[in-house]
């Protein structure tokens, strides 16, 4: 499969803490055939800087986004919440500036999210991948509410070979993240993941998938300090097999 | 606006958390009412109303002072008389000159979210005036000296073991956890009140302009007592309550009753819209409409907030949002809690003041999903943290907090040069490792990160960042990226 050259954008967590995403991700790309390209001026979305009310700095952020990326085919992210940023603040940043503001929106209409750019975009529902066990997936929030992904994470693990997706209730309950809302208000935040965590483990599954590494290091954070023992994978992990249940 | 616990929103917060009572009560709220809202929106034949109403809403509020006028004239046509209120103490001081002038000694209340925000009640106590809550779950409050912690469903953090407790010292019965004996006991000793009131005092769900008549939703009948029994009827209005038509007024009422409490029509509604008449002969011998801005103005005249008037306080945004389902309604400390509490509370009341309401939640979208009239509540609250982060002179509030603001700055920096990001990357990779642990992951952190590791592991930056791996491993043979050449990266 050729076609348009992907631009990786890899959520600064994902780059400093979770390479093995990244690096999952490239996999089932390159198993797809889809050439690649990882520009390598990106830093951070802004993401953290709007979230605080930082508008200028996360417009700054946005500038040297658009300049890093403007001239990629297209462009793909393994978080959704990332690119609910781009493709929802970035315009929303330059309103008083014509000329950036059109660069936001087209940026802006090339970003797209992992499983939203394979399923959508790719017309890619089965990765022919493997993965023993049993998993629940978790919808983020700006996942699923702001980009309305729900169905192409769930098709795409549906055709995983010897995988069993478990619903887990209330998937699309927050999990308590929310930026330095977790710093901020730990108590609040952590509240909000064992309420995630207790319906996380009355699946029985043996994993916990997603596709925002911040809610998963949110949960995986939890689930181990708890001493749990479910593990958490975002998916492209899955897809790529780099990972397995009990493999 | 009463602001009477001196606890903050954090420690509030962990009060409600470790109530396991509230956990379980907040839980079947949550399960029932929200879940509800979300199926009833789902299976609406007419999936256009919430628009339309929306539209509606937003498009009286361009003319607002044309329909409120509209609305006057139709109340004093009818042998009304209407107020305007620029403030919370104008409100306070003309109701209170009503209930002197009417010689009142027992004022019976209908269920008012704006007679607590203008605080009348412990004015007319002042006045040694008698005020009763009617609304069982207000009345219990009341007798138990304590705060609404939910805009319809006010003793939602109180289970039927206390209200037992509770009728059993204040009202003299046996003790009993039984509902139905509960609610007779507190009907007969309302009863003796609302048929002895000198003055009913309510608010307003909605006011219809075009036919003068303010609209009252209940459950329990005991407004159209208050209304009716009692010589005088006061009913306190904010000005954004208003409605252009009946047609506009049908619509929204249907979208109020299924978001509060998922009913098609509520037991009761109540069209108030004068003093009885020979046509009309129930009802009291005068009624007033006050109509109050108390900052209203404010939010109207500015087009990042207006959206927020619209809201027709059906409460449905608590019964969805993750934070509200944790922390209860108390600590957001203001007679509106919940997502909508925190929004309108600090445009209400002070910006900085309630700085924690407007940072304390996760934006998480559910409120929005789940509002009859789609208001983008984590929208306002993104703009109130704007306004909190540089300060705003048209909210008069002032830089929340600076460190934060510098330490925003320094990030700044390092997102817009990729060289010195980095560089800190690879700092941090040094600086953390006394912090990790056997098991790989960090437990303690001081500072800021201190709230992430009291109850989480935090994992350590990677030995390679993906930045690293894709130069050694990946790079190769692939068409190189189309990037600006930062000087950096040369």
């Amino acid at each position: 499969m050729a076609g348009k050259t992907v631009s990786l954008f890899i959520q600064c967590l994902v780059d400093t803490m979770f390479p093995q995403v990244g690096e999952a991700m490239v996999a089932v790309f390159d198993r797809l055939g889809v050439p690649l390209a990882y520009p390598a001026g990106q830093t951070c979305c802004g993401q953290p800087a709007w979230n605080s009310g930082y508008r200028r700095e996360a417009a700054a952020a946005a500038r040297h986004f658009i300049e890093v990326f403007e001239g990629a085919e297209v462009i793909v992210c393994p978080s959704g919440s990332c690119v609910h940023m781009v493709r929802h603040h970035y315009p929303e940043l330059f309103e008083d500036d014509p000329a950036m503001a059109a660069k936001a929106r087209a940026v802006a209409a090339n970003t797209f999210e992992f499983t939203q750019y394979l399923v959508d975009v790719l017309g890619v529902t089965d990765t022919e991948s493997r993965f023993s066990g049993s998993v629940t997936y978790h919808d983020s929030c700006h996942l699923s509410r702001g980009l309305g992904i729900a169905m192409q994470p769930r098709t795409l693990l549906g055709n995983v070979r010897g995988l069993k997706l478990i619903e887990m209730r209330d998937s699309d309950t927050c999990c308590g993240f929310g930026g330095t809302f977790s710093v901020n208000y730990p108590e609040i935040s952590t509240a909000m993941v064992d309420e995630k965590i207790e319906n996380i483990l009355a699946t029985g599954a043996d994993g916990v998938v997603g596709c925002d590494i911040s809610c998963l290091m949110n949960i995986e954070g939890r689930l181990t300090r708890r001493g749990e023992k479910v593990k958490v994978l975002h998916i492209a992990e899955i897809l790529a097999g780099l990972r397995g249940g009990d493999q | 606006m009463k602001t009477s616990s001196p606890s903050t929103y954090r420690e509030a917060a962990v009060a409600g958390i470790d109530s396991a009572q509230l956990q379980k009560s907040l839980q079947g709220l949550q399960n029932r009412f929200g879940k509800g809202a979300m199926e009833l929106w789902a299976g609406m034949a007419d999936q256009e109303m919430r628009d339309r109403v929306k539209e509606s809403r937003m498009k009286t509020f361009e003319h607002l002072d044309i329909v409120l006028a509209e609305l006057a004239k139709n109340v004093r046509a009818r042998g009304g008389q209407v107020h305007f209120a620029v403030t919370a103490q104008d409100a306070v001081n003309y109701t209170l000159a009503v209930a002197k002038k009417n010689e009142v000694k027992r004022v019976v209340k209908g269920k008012s979210m704006t007679s607590m925000e203008v605080d009348i009640d412990p004015a007319l106590e002042q006045e040694g005036i008698e005020v009763v809550e009617t609304d069982l779950g207000e009345y219990i409050i009341q007798l138990a000296g304590d705060r609404p912690s939910h805009i319809i469903a006010p003793c939602i953090h109180l289970n039927r073991n206390q209200i037992g407790r509770l009728f059993t010292d204040k009202l003299g019965i046996d003790f009993t956890e039984d509902p139905p004996t509960l609610t007779m006991a507190a009907r007969k000793a309302l009863r003796e009140k609302l048929l002895t009131a000198d003055m009913g005092l309510t608010g307003c769900n909605l006011a219809c302009a075009e036919t003068g008549m303010i609209s009252l939703v209940s459950n329990e009948g005991n407004i159209r007592m208050a209304t009716t029994m009692p010589r005088v009827v006061v009913a306190l209005m904010g000005m954004e309550r208003v409605v252009a038509t009946m047609a506009e007024h049908r619509e929204t009422l249907q979208l109020l009753t299924r978001g509060a409490a998922l009913q098609k029509l509520s037991t009761y509604v109540s069209f108030l819209g004068g003093p009885a008449s020979k046509d009309d002969p129930d009802g009291p011998r005068e009624f007033h409409l006050v109509i109050i801005d108390n900052g209203r103005s404010r939010i109207l005249a500015d087009p990042e907030f207006r959206e927020v008037l619209a809201c027709i306080r059906c409460g449905a945004c608590l019964n969805i949002c993750p934070v509200y389902g944790k922390i209860g309604g108390h600590a957001y400390n203001s007679p509106y809690c919940g997502p909508i509490g925190a929004v309108v509370t600090p445009l209400l009341d002070g910006i900085n003041k309630h700085a924690d309401l407007c940072k304390g939640e996760t934006l998480c979208g559910a409120c929005k999903d789940i509002c009859p009239v789609k208001n983008d509540l984590p929208r306002m609250l993104s703009a109130l943290r704007h306004k909190l982060a540089y300060g705003s002179d048209r909210w008069n509030t002032r830089q929340h907090n600076p460190a934060e603001a510098r330490a925003f700055r320094v990030w700044r920096l390092l997102v817009t040069r990729p060289f010195l990001y980095r560089t800190l990357i690879g700092l941090g990779r040094i600086v953390q490792r006394p912090f990790i642990g056997k098991e790989g992951t960090i437990r303690k952190m001081a500072g800021i990160a201190a709230g992430w590791t009291a109850g989480r592991d935090l994992p350590p930056v990677a030995r390679r960042t993906f930045h690293q791996l894709w130069k050694e491993k990946y790079a190769g043979n692939r068409p190189t990226a189309p990037t600006i050449e930062t000087p950096e990266e040369k």
